[in-house]
């Protein structure tokens, strides 16, 4: 290091310790105030991640120190454990409906909401439901769907002669997937939706001008040329957020049918989760569930983050 | 297209598109609302009209009976309803005051200091905002069991202040504030935490408004918390009691949808006026929370 470098560029000056001092002078209100949430990140979400995918090797029930077992929990899960293969069926089976569905049907809601008068209680009306309590919605829900002829929907299959005796909405497994379905797409006009209905009140009027000079003639034209690619930001935000919505169904499940449900009819991922976690206590085993579906938002996390990135523009 | 003669000699142009779409909205409304109005009808159905058949969504004659009924039987068993519902309040204002508070000052750092490492960080943030909250609960479980805090508020509260949705929203927030209005308070010889509570926090009403609303709607409702961390019937939230109420969802009937509906509808209110309030300033936030990629 020459003199002349030392000049000009004070922090190089001194020794280690002088240098590391005045980097701290300088810097520490920064860190100070960054502290609180890296500590608490650090301890609640970061270590316990990469915790879990330690423990997921490992048998571990919390009395005795965990013992490495190497991919023997993920060998059971995938190749013996029949109710895993089951919940992860129903998991994909509920996300692949409800997630597309719930996030059309936001941006849809959204869409037409902007266009219309009284925004505002519009707004409110599609968004109540998602700021309910889900355990007590899927139960009120479930007056609805009573398995005996009180349930309004059965009186009113009854009542139109299209079914002959009431339905067992929640305990006859061949049902109980579709009422959490209804329920969960009920309440999936949330946190996506609130950001689809500012993104668009956002978008430049200047380009929809712009575009009626360059040949755009009718609404549908305008959503997909101008409105859609100036909601990157907002879209890519409402996916990863039906994503890690529709893959952590739990609540509603466990509300409707119980847990374990009927015939495991309505076993998520994360109720296999809660199971061998804080009932059985077999955390080891329970990482490797909670890897799993980490991995599997986490990928389609990553492959919608591709889709809509607009990094570039 | 149908032309209808409107007042004052007005025409109204009713096409089939607008048509479709009105009513295809009014059918959503209908689905997104009736279960709520549902809701609020049933709190107030004395006994004998729960038990009408064939069942009638209307209500003749209102009764507080189930709002009573309520805190009386609930009160009859060790812990009593109000009981709940204080544990669900000290919980949730305790989440949402601190985490608006590290939130805020931790996406203030990010920004406007630029920390080294602030980088490592926020990216950290965005995969965060990747997988669900259900991840990382067993080994948070054994932070949790390691510290003692097994059946305390804290329990309940320490793992949910630091969440990466929240700081992601302040930071889109603070890069809109202007640095010049920093640099000029500390040559005024502000110091910093007060130009970071008196400026900037300030300015920011908007995105903390959000985020008041998320977090308490989010923590108010939160059902996997207390699952794992609450197993004493005293410090259960308002989520877990309600399911006690409705006695497991196979027990549930008509004859117990009053007394539900009535807790429900306690329970929903502080959220939906939480909301009501803030909505205008929700609104002005949340086209920042987009994701750049």
């Amino acid at each position: 290091m020459t003199n002349e470098q030392t000049i000009l560029n004070p922090a190089l000056a001194g020794t280690r310790m002088e240098r590391f001092k005045r980097f701290i002078r300088k810097n520490w209100v920064g860190y100070a105030f960054l502290a609180p949430f890296v500590i608490l990140f650090t301890i609640f979400i970061v270590l316990p991640v990469v915790t879990a995918i330690g423990l997921s090797f490992t048998d571990y029930n919390m009395m005795q120190k965990p013992h490495f077992v190497g991919v023997n929990n993920y060998k059971l899960l995938f190749l013996d454990d029949k109710v895993f293969i089951t919940s992860i069926a129903n998991t994909v089976k509920f996300a692949l409906i409800t997630g597309p569905l719930g996030y059309l049907l936001s941006f849809f809601a959204a869409w037409v909401i902007n266009q219309l008068k009284f925004k505002r209680f519009f707004a409110l009306a599609f968004y109540a439901p998602s700021i309910t309590s889900s355990v007590a919605m899927s139960t009120v829900w479930m007056i609805a769907f009573s398995g005996d002829r009180y349930g309004y929907i059965n009186d009113f299959l009854l009542n139109h002669g299209i079914i002959d005796e009431p339905i067992l909405w929640n305990t006859d497994p061949t049902y109980i997937m579709t009422v959490v379905m209804i329920i969960q797409l009920w309440m999936s006009m949330g946190t996506g939706f609130l950001v689809f209905l500012a993104g668009l009140q956002n978008v430049d009027r200047a380009m929809y001008e712009a575009g009626s000079i360059d040949g755009v003639r009718n609404k549908f034209q305008e959503l997909f040329y101008i409105t859609l690619p100036a909601m990157k930001p907002q879209l890519l935000f409402g996916a990863i957020n039906s994503i890690t919505g529709a893959f952590g169904v739990f609540e509603i499940a466990v509300n409707v049918a119980g847990m374990p449900s009927p015939n495991y009819a309505a076993h998520t991922i994360v109720a296999h989760l809660y199971d061998y976690a804080f009932i059985r206590f077999q955390m080891g085993y329970a990482s490797a569930v909670a890897v799993v579906l980490f991995l599997i938002t986490f990928i389609l996390g990553r492959i919608v983050m591709k889709a809509l990135s607009s990094k570039d523009e | 297209m149908i032309k209808i003669k409107w007042f004052k000699g007005q025409w109204l142009h009713i096409t089939f598109g607008k048509t479709l779409l009105l009513i295809v909205m009014l059918a959503l409304v209908c689905f997104t609302a009736l279960p709520l109005i549902y809701v609020v009808v049933t709190a107030f159905k004395p006994l004998d009209e729960l038990n009408l058949y064939p069942p009638r969504f209307t209500v003749k004659n209102p009764t507080g009976k189930n709002f009573s009924d309520l805190v009386i039987s609930l009160g009859s068993s060790a812990v009593p309803f109000t009981r709940y519902a204080f544990n669900s309040v000290v919980i949730t204002v305790t989440i949402v005051v601190l985490t608006v508070l590290v939130s805020s000052l931790a996406a203030y750092s990010l920004v406007k200091f630029k920390p080294k490492g602030g980088n490592l960080i926020f990216n950290l943030i965005l995969v965060a905002l990747m997988f669900s909250p259900h991840v990382t609960k067993i080994p948070s479980y054994m932070v949790v069991n390691g510290l003692n805090l097994i059946n305390t508020y804290w329990a309940m509260i320490l793992p949910s202040i630091a969440v990466a949705y929240n700081c992601f929203l302040m930071k889109q927030f603070i890069e809109q504030y202007p640095d010049e209005l920093i640099e000029a308070a500390r040559i005024d010889g502000a110091g910093e935490l007060k130009i970071f509570w008196k400026m900037v926090m300030p300015a920011l009403a908007p995105a903390w408004s959000t985020l008041i609303v998320f977090s308490f709607v989010n923590n108010w409702n939160d059902y996997f918390s207390p699952l794992i961390y609450i197993t004493s019937q005293a410090m259960k939230t308002l989520p877990l009691a309600l399911q006690t109420i409705a006695g497991g969802a196979a027990g549930m009937t008509v004859q117990r949808a009053g007394a539900m509906s009535a807790a429900t509808l306690l329970m929903t209110l502080p959220t939906v006026v939480i909301f009501t309030v803030m909505q205008g300033k929700v609104m002005e936030t949340m086209a920042y929370s987009g994701i750049k990629g």
